[in-house]
């Protein structure tokens, strides 16, 4: 019997209901949540400094447990997440919490820890990995740094007993992988296997990317029901090949090309895919269409594991300030470049202290910059969107004042929203470092409901 | 004849603090020779400058028929720093659909969509 895997979220933000349906008609062994973007754990602590209420994990925790806990119960469908974010045992403490709400009692939970290392990661890392500067650089900024744990730690806990696991970060591959090395028995050190599951993992680490989303462009790319898009199942078999798979009757599609797209994404070179686990190599993979929304997927290679962890570390690096307002019509282009000109001048009149200034025209040139062909045509409206990146929020907060006075002081036919939020936002900027692997143990905890 | 690149392999983009990684995967295998011998790192690097500040890498998968560039400095410092509304940059990839390629006559039926 193959082993069922399915995706739950693929980033914080991700819908909620291909979850549940996952879970209700996925016949699934795991269900497995990803949820933490590169600066996620940083932007949590500043958070937390902030706001002493806040949790820790997900800020989605309930609405998903509550989604998918009664059908995973029902099918005894185990759960992998790294919603803990920085609090791992806040977030066991909280599904513990929803599993007796449902009536399911002496379930065990597990929560990993050990990989939050913010107070000793100067001494355990040397070199910027991005500029090559010594680590301890960054300690006047330093809010955060998180190891990238790999899939045995949750491993460990299904032997223990878990029926669900929630860790903070936990490179996304190995959190869909850990169930094939608990179910097949495969060794941490098995890279053939491990390279086939890691790669496995890695096609649906993105949820819905790999079963029609992010993908669609009509007349060349067409996807059906795009609206309704299912989140991914693997049915994974013990010699680490799969068919990648959707449940049936949900719109989408699942297919060469979409498996293809996710195969390379994030990824440098393909050869040589570095995870926690395994190195990866995808360019020996087999796919075959063998069924509608089935694509069977084959030989992927794995090379022995590095001797270190990849460390993120997120520092605080000044803040942004933004705003936009409007054109449209006949000449909104004149009028756009006549009001870019004029905040140009306003902020040399303010003393505007910024790193760097952009001012774009949001349907002519803003996305793709200085590549835009200089004959694209003149779109009928515009929006004029202004950002700045500087030290001080007070520096930031002009960029939102000076928007402000284009209401009455600008150009004529100005189109000018009243803020209702904060304009001006503080950077965490995400550093990457090295660790020595024998440096980092994770530990469990194991709670019941 | 000369085609776009979006009639003859699709794309997608991701990113990885201040790189983006464009893959760009031929819709059937007959037009991967054409993308391997027309599209070099070099030329992709031309047609995304003024954005890709750094140096371009290329990747061939010749048995996926797929190409992947890794660009340096392409994210406008790095995904947190960067003032670019599309901060991910995931409509980079858009960008190199628009790319020219000589396309052979005995391939032309093979290529998606019309001008």
């Amino acid at each position: 019997m193959a082993l069922r895997i399915g995706a739950g979220s693929a980033w914080w933000g991700d819908r909620i209901s291909p979850a549940a349906l996952n879970a209700e008609k996925g016949d699934l062994d795991y269900l497995c949540f990803e949820t933490m973007a590169e600066a996620t754990v940083s932007a949590a602590q500043v958070r937390k400094r902030r706001d002493p209420s806040f949790p820790g994990y997900d800020t989605w925790l309930d609405d998903r447990m509550r989604a998918v806990l009664p059908a995973c119960l029902k099918r005894g469908t185990k759960i992998i997440t790294n919603q803990g974010w920085i609090n791992p045992d806040g977030a066991a403490q909280r599904i513990a919490h929803w599993l007796r709400e449902f009536g399911a009692r002496g379930i065990k939970v597990a929560s990993i820890n050990g990989g939050l290392i913010t107070d000793q990661v100067l001494d355990l890392t040397d070199t910027i990995l991005e500029n090559g500067l010594p680590t301890a650089t960054l300690q006047p900024s330093l809010v955060s740094a998180e190891v990238y744990l790999g899939a045995e730690p949750i491993v460990e806990a299904l032997k223990q007993g878990a029926h669900i696991v929630v860790s903070g970060r936990v490179a996304d591959p190995s959190v869909f992988m850990a169930p094939m090395m608990h179910e097949f028995g495969w060794d941490a050190l098995d890279h053939l296997r491990l390279g086939r599951g890691n790669g496995l993992g890695h096609l649906i680490e993105c949820g819905a990317q790999v079963t029609g989303g992010y993908f669609a462009d009509p007349g060349f790319k067409d996807v059906p029901r795009p609206w309704d898009l299912a989140f991914p199942i693997l049915e994974v078999e013990d010699d680490g090949s799969a068919v990648l798979t959707k449940v049936a009757g949900t719109g989408g599609a699942v297919n060469l090309m979409t498996v293809k797209e996710q195969m390379f994404y994030e990824v440098h070179d393909p050869a040589n895919y570095l995870t926690p686990d395994v190195v990866v190599d995808f360019t020996t993979t087999q796919l075959e269409q063998i069924g509608p929304d089935r694509v069977r997927v084959s030989n992927i290679s794995g090379k022995p594991r590095t001797p270190t962890l990849k460390v993120s570390i997120g520092c605080t690096e000044g803040y942004i300030g933004e705003d936009m307002f409007f054109y449209a019509g006949p000449g909104a282009l004149r009028r756009a470049k006549l009001a870019k000109q004029i905040l140009e001048e306003r902020f040399k009149l303010v003393e505007l202290d910024a790193e760097e200034v952009r001012i774009d025209f949001l349907g002519l040139n803003a996305i793709h910059g200085a590549m835009t062909p200089p004959d694209s045509a003149e779109p009928y409206e515009i929006a004029v969107r202004v950002a700045a990146r500087t030290k001080t929020r007070e520096e930031a907060n002009k960029v939102g004042r000076e928007v402000d006075g284009m209401a009455v002081s600008g150009v004529g036919m100005t189109g000018k929203r009243v803020p209702h939020q904060d304009r001006t936002r503080e950077i965490i900027g995400v550093w990457s470092s090295l660790v020595a692997r024998e440096k980092i143990v994770p530990s469990i905890t194991m709670i019941e409901s | 004849m000369k085609a776009r690149l979006e009639r003859a392999a699709h794309c997608r983009s991701g990113d990885k603090g201040n790189t983006s990684n464009i893959s760009v995967i031929a819709y059937s295998p007959e037009f991967y020779p054409c993308l391997k011998e027309q599209l070099t790192a070099e030329r992709f690097r031309k047609f995304y400058a003024g954005v890709v500040t750094g140096n371009v890498s290329r990747y061939e998968v010749d048995g996926l028929h797929s190409l992947n560039f890794v660009a340096e400095g392409a994210l406008g410092g790095g995904v947190s720093r960067s003032l670019c509304l599309d901060n991910y940059g995931k409509s980079l990839s858009s960008r190199i659909l628009a790319f020219e390629l000589d396309i052979p006559d005995q391939l032309v039926p093979l290529l998606k969509g019309g001008d």
